[in-house]
């Protein structure tokens, strides 16, 4: 009853909210077919990727296939003692279509991943294999090399049979399933993306940090130097980025290395003798050096944007109140800068985690980043599922990153502008 | 205590930005303790450089700034101890009403029990106890200036400026915020140093106005007398309202002259900026000193012609052509004697020679 006398109606009868909606649908279709374009531009180029990425990571069909009759038998194999002749007979039966249309080689590489020695056996077994007879396979394989006897090589073969695996991602941070199925850590001279991961976190993190501690004065600077001074400073500021990254890249390594400039002119003034040049060059600190000058520009923009808001009249309050200089700079502009600080170390962390032309350039052995490692498995490894698996763990990182900001200071706190 | 007529003394104080223009000029200025003193001058006439000199955000190019007798132009601002309320308010915005009120008590170590009486005590003055938590941003205008003014008076201050602090406030909040400074003002009598354009807030509120333009005081003097006996033409034309005719003075006696009009006609006026025969002259004079069908010994008498009638409600505003001067205004109360006031009647003006006052000629 009262819900019902509280239904407002338009002067021709028809309710206020449905003939609001309709006054809306306009603009609404109107807005969408606006957006249209954009949203279709990055379904395609953004979202598919990412997608094709994520089930290239955990795809393993490759062997699943090639091997169907052998993984149907093995269903119900306990994996304890040696398989069955079922067993064998399939999997002699499977290897000799992949023989016969010469893709065994592929296999052998699959499963040499999975186990050494699996490479020898199946070359051998792929010769032999030409002369057997029919029935009692598992007696004429076992011939072929000792090695088939051994259940180990069997319980390999199993964990293959599953269309989709996370194996990849346990490679990624230095793991691995043995041969009980366990999650153990790889030998620790093995050990190589663990130490790159925490590499990149702490290039990352450091340059954030640089980056800061250079760009909070300049960007104050630029908020309150009269304008003709600014402009010029900002045109400074924003110089590099109408420069190729490569170009920037190049003169770094022109200015940092043995035989540089900066080396030479160390030599020239006394500081450091000249068989004891420093290495500034393919190390860490040369990443440092130029991801920081690379990165700089996307700190100073969002601090500059939030201090341009900072009413100078605030610090004259302050300090009319009777705030030291430090005082008023500390509990007032500092706090109030926070939302510029926070979009600043954010999109700079983001960029840096991912780096990839400068540390690749400058980087050496020392000073390069997991994103060379994504691109070294796409390149030359062509080991494509490992690279998405690691792209898509650096994405979680940056999401994580983002998530524990948004807790802690707010994402709606951020300004870039 | 001595020097209390000279708490803060302004002495042979020049400012210049650029090193060729001076913005503020030779400018003497004392303020008794515990006055009401404002600053007033239309935009750039130099009066918030001054407050700036005071508060210590601006450094005086030559001269020097007393305050109770001490030379302050080396002290830097956040030592001075003047309490300063800003045009925008400047609040900061990341504190609640209390932290912005407890800011200059902390920085000043004053302990926690003192802080929070201390608050409680000007949250009551500005009457806004109960908004300690509130932030700046959820308090209207109004509220916003009047936690300005409490911040800038909480920590004691021997001396608060305020820079158009009203600025920014409605016209129904205006007023009634410079009746609530002035009452703040006399009940705890801290000195106050007010600047404004605003020339109703300065006759409303201040002890004493300095009238500024160009850099340089052109009257000080009480409301009052500022509005009764303007010293130049340019105070009198700041100030209230204004008719002038301009003229050559041809006759002067001691308090009494003749002044020949451009279009031939004479009146009599009272000699406050000139000195002799021959010099050029404006006459002031106030609209409401001047009235239709004088009496007798009224000594200027003149037959004007009504161009426009305003109506205001309470009076009537009129427009004349009198004595060559088409600009000629004067106040009618309202009143139904007065039916003839019509468009192209002519009607019969007077007014006392003390009152139209011989000023510079600018």
């Amino acid at each position: 009853m009262s819900s019902e006398s509280q239904k407002i109606l338009t002067t021709d009868g028809i309710p206020l909210e449905e003939s609001l909606k309709k006054t809306e649908r306009k603009n609404k279709i109107k807005a969408f077919l606006l957006v249209c374009p954009l949203l279709f531009f990055l379904i395609i180029s953004y979202v598919s990727p990412i997608v094709g990425m994520l089930f290239t990571s955990v795809d393993d069909r490759m062997v699943t296939n090639m091997l169907p009759k052998t993984f149907k038998a093995m269903e119900d194999w306990d994996g304890k003692d040696l398989p069955s002749e079922k067993v064998f007979e399939a999997f002699y039966l499977d290897y000799k279509i992949l023989v016969d249309e010469n893709r065994h080689g592929k296999l052998a590489t699959q499963m040499n991943y999975e186990k050494n020695g699996f490479k020898s056996i199946l070359k051998k077994l792929a010769r032999k294999q030409k002369k057997f007879e029919e029935g009692n396979y598992k007696e004429q394989i076992m011939k072929v090399h000792k090695r088939w006897g051994q259940v180990d090589y069997w319980r390999a073969i199993k964990r293959r049979a599953p269309s989709y695996s996370y194996i990849k991602y346990l490679k990624g941070v230095d793991m691995y399933e043995n041969e009980e199925g366990k999650i153990v850590e790889v030998p620790e001279d093995r050990r190589i993306y663990k130490i790159l991961w925490l590499r990149t976190l702490e290039i990352a993190l450091v340059v954030t940090i640089f980056c800061f501690l250079l760009a909070y004065p300049i960007a104050h600077l630029l908020a309150t130097l009269p304008m003709k001074y600014s402009n010029l400073l900002m045109i400074c500021v924003l110089l590099p980025f109408w420069t190729s990254l490569l170009v920037r890249t190049a003169s770094w390594m022109i200015l940092l290395q043995q035989q540089g400039l900066v080396n030479d002119f160390l030599v020239w003034i006394g500081i450091v003798a000249d068989d004891h040049r420093p290495v500034m060059m393919y190390n860490k600190i040369g990443t440092y050096i130029a991801m920081t000058q690379i990165l700089l520009p996307f700190m100073v923009l969002p601090l500059y944007s939030v201090m341009k808001t900072i009413s100078p009249s605030l610090m004259r309050a302050g300090k009319s109140l009777g705030g030291t200089p430090f005082i008023t700079f500390w509990k007032i502009y500092f706090p109030l800068t926070i939302p510029g600080i926070g979009a600043g170390c954010l999109l700079v962390f983001i960029l840096a985690i991912g780096y990839y032309i400068t540390p690749e350039l400058v980087g050496g052995a020392s000073g390069t980043l997991i994103s060379n490692q994504i691109a070294y498995h796409m390149k030359h490894t062509l080991d494509w599922s490992f690279a998405s698996a690691m792209g898509l763990m650096l994405l979680t990182g940056v999401l994580v990153v983002y998530w524990v900001y948004n807790k802690l200071v707010g994402i709606d706190n951020i300004k870039l502008g | 205590m001595p020097n209390k007529e000279q708490f803060v003394r302004f002495d042979k104080v020049d400012k210049s930005y650029d090193g060729k223009v001076l913005v503020v000029k030779d400018l003497n200025l004392d303020i008794a303790e515990g006055e009401f003193i404002t600053m007033l001058g239309p935009s750039g006439s130099g009066k918030t450089t001054c407050l700036m000199m005071l508060a210590g955000f601006e450094t005086p190019t030559n001269g020097e700034i007393y305050l109770d007798s001490n030379p302050i132009s080396n002290i830097p601002p956040h030592k001075r101890g003047i309490g300063m309320v800003f045009q925008n308010y400047a609040l900061f915005p990341h504190m609640t009403v209390y932290e912005n009120l407890a800011f200059p008590l902390k920085v000043r170590k004053i302990s926690k029990e003192e802080i929070d009486k201390k608050v409680d005590k000007v949250l009551s003055m500005v009457s806004l106890s109960g908004f300690e938590k509130r932030m700046p941003n959820q308090l209207s205008g109004g509220q916003q200036q009047r936690v300005a003014v409490a911040r800038a008076l909480v920590f004691d201050p021997q001396v608060v400026l305020m820079d158009e602090p009203l600025g920014a406030l409605d016209k129904n909040l205006r007023e009634s915020m410079q009746y609530e400074i002035k009452h703040i003002h006399e009940s705890i009598g801290v000195t106050v140093v007010y600047v404004t354009h605003d020339q109703g807030e300065a006759l409303t509120m201040s002890n004493r106005i300095a009238v500024f333009n160009d850099g340089k005081v052109q009257q000080l003097s009480s409301p009052d007398k500022l509005y009764e006996e303007p010293v130049n033409s340019f105070v009198a034309e700041f100030i209230g309202e204004n008719n002038t005719f301009s003229g050559e003075v041809t006759d002067i006696s001691k308090n009494k002259c003749k002044v020949k009009l451009d279009l031939g006609k004479e009146i009599i006026a009272n000699p406050i900026k000139v000195k002799s025969k021959g010099e050029k002259t404006i006459v002031s004079l106030r609209p409401e000193r001047a009235i239709i069908d004088p009496e007798n010994q009224m000594d200027n008498k003149h037959k004007g012609k009504i161009e426009e009638v305003i109506y205001h409600g309470d009076h009537t505003r009129v427009r004349l052509d009198i004595l060559g001067n088409k600009e000629f205004i004067l106040k009618v109360p309202n009143s139904s004697a007065r039916m003839d006031i019509k468009v192209g009647n002519e009607i019969n003006v007077g007014w006392n020679s003390h009152d139209s006052r011989a000023l510079d000629p600018k």
